[in-house]
C-alpha cells in the first residue's frame, strides 16, 4: 500500500511514495513520473523518456535492488522546481556497484538479455547520481527544464 | 495494458502480430512463450509485427534480443516489421538497429527470408 505526502508551494511541486517491491509499484511509479513530466511543462517528446528513465530506475529498486522482497519498500520521491524535475529512487538492498556495469554497446555486449536500463536512464535524463545507503541504494534523476527561447 | 498475439501464416513464414506494452512482467513473458512455442512447432522463419506495440522498456528489449538469439540458435531467422517511432529510436540508441532486420513493408519483409 502507498502512503502519499504533499507539499506543494507556489513553486514547488513535491509528493513522495512508499511502495511494496512488486511490478504494480513499478507501474505506479511510472503514471507518477507522467504526471509530474507533464505538470512540469517538458514537451511531448520528452516526457516520455522521462517516464522510461524513472521506470527503469524503479524496476532496479523493485528487481535489482529488493529482490521482489515483500517486507521490503521503495521509496520515491518527485520534485518539480523552477530548475526542473528531481526524482530519488530508494531501495532497502544490498547494494550495487554501478561503476563495474558492463557496457550494453560493446559489441561482446550487443546480444545480452539484459543490462540496458542504467544506460537508458543515462541516456534519457541530464543527471544521474547513486548513493550506497545503509542498506540500499538512492538514484538521484534530474531533468532540466530547456532554457526558455529568449524574446526578440 | 498488457501484451497481445496473434500468429498467422504467410508464404511459409510465421508472422506474429504483437501488441500492447513488451514490459518486466507479462508483456515480456508472452512475447518469450509464444516464440518458443512457434519454434516448437517447427516455424523457424519468424516476424514480428510491431506495429501496434505502444511501449517497450529494457526489458522489453531484451526479449527481443533473446527471440532474436533464440531463433538464430535454432537454425531459423527473425525479422522485426513495422516499427515505431520510439522503438526505432530505442534500437538505434542501443545499436541494436543494425542487429536486426528490419522492414516497414510486410510483402518485401516476407519475400526477404531465405
Amino acid at each position: 500500500m502507498a502512503t502519499r505526502n504533499e507539499l506543494p508551494d507556489s513553486t514547488t511541486s513535491r509528493v513522495s511514495l512508499t511502495l511494496g517491491s512488486s511490478i504494480e509499484s513499478v507501474d505506479a511509479v511510472e503514471r507518477t513520473a507522467e504526471s509530474f513530466a507533464q505538470r512540469a511543462g517538458f514537451d511531448p517528446d520528452t516526457v516520455p523518456n522521462i517516464v522510461m528513465a524513472v521506470r527503469e530506475a524503479a524496476i532496479n529498486a523493485v528487481l535489482h535492488g529488493n529482490a521482489y522482497n515483500p517486507e521490503k519498500h521503495i521509496t520515491v520521491s518527485f520534485e518539480t522546481n523552477s530548475d526542473g524535475l528531481t526524482v530519488r529512487i530508494c531501495d532497502q538492498g544490498v547494494g550495487f556497484d554501478f561503476s563495474s556495469l558492463p557496457d550494453p554497446l560493446a559489441p561482446e555486449n550487443l546480444l545480452r538479455g539484459s543490462g540496458r536500463g542504467i544506460f537508458l536512464i543515462r541516456a534519457f535524463m541530464d543527471e544521474v547520481h547513486f548513493r550506497q545507503l545503509h542498506p540500499g541504494t538512492e538514484l538521484t534523476l534530474i531533468k532540466h527544464r530547456a532554457p526558455a527561447n529568449p524574446v526578440a | 495494458m498488457s501484451m497481445k498475439v496473434a500468429i498467422r501464416q504467410v508464404d511459409g513464414i510465421t508472422i506474429l502480430d504483437l501488441s500492447g506494452r513488451i514490459t518486466l512482467g507479462e508483456g515480456s513473458v508472452t512475447l518469450r512463450d509464444s516464440v518458443h512455442d512457434v519454434l516448437a512447432k517447427g516455424s523457424k522463419k519468424i516476424l514480428l509485427n510491431l506495429a501496434q506495440i505502444s511501449y517497450i522498456d529494457s526489458s522489453g528489449i531484451g526479449e527481443l534480443v533473446s527471440a532474436f538469439t533464440s531463433v538464430k540458435n535454432a537454425g531459423g531467422e527473425l525479422k522485426l516489421l513495422n516499427l515505431t517511432q520510439k522503438v526505432h529510436d530505442l534500437l538505434q540508441i542501443t545499436k541494436l538497429y543494425t542487429v536486426f532486420d528490419i522492414w516497414d513493408n510486410e510483402a518485401s519483409a516476407v519475400t526477404a527470408f531465405a
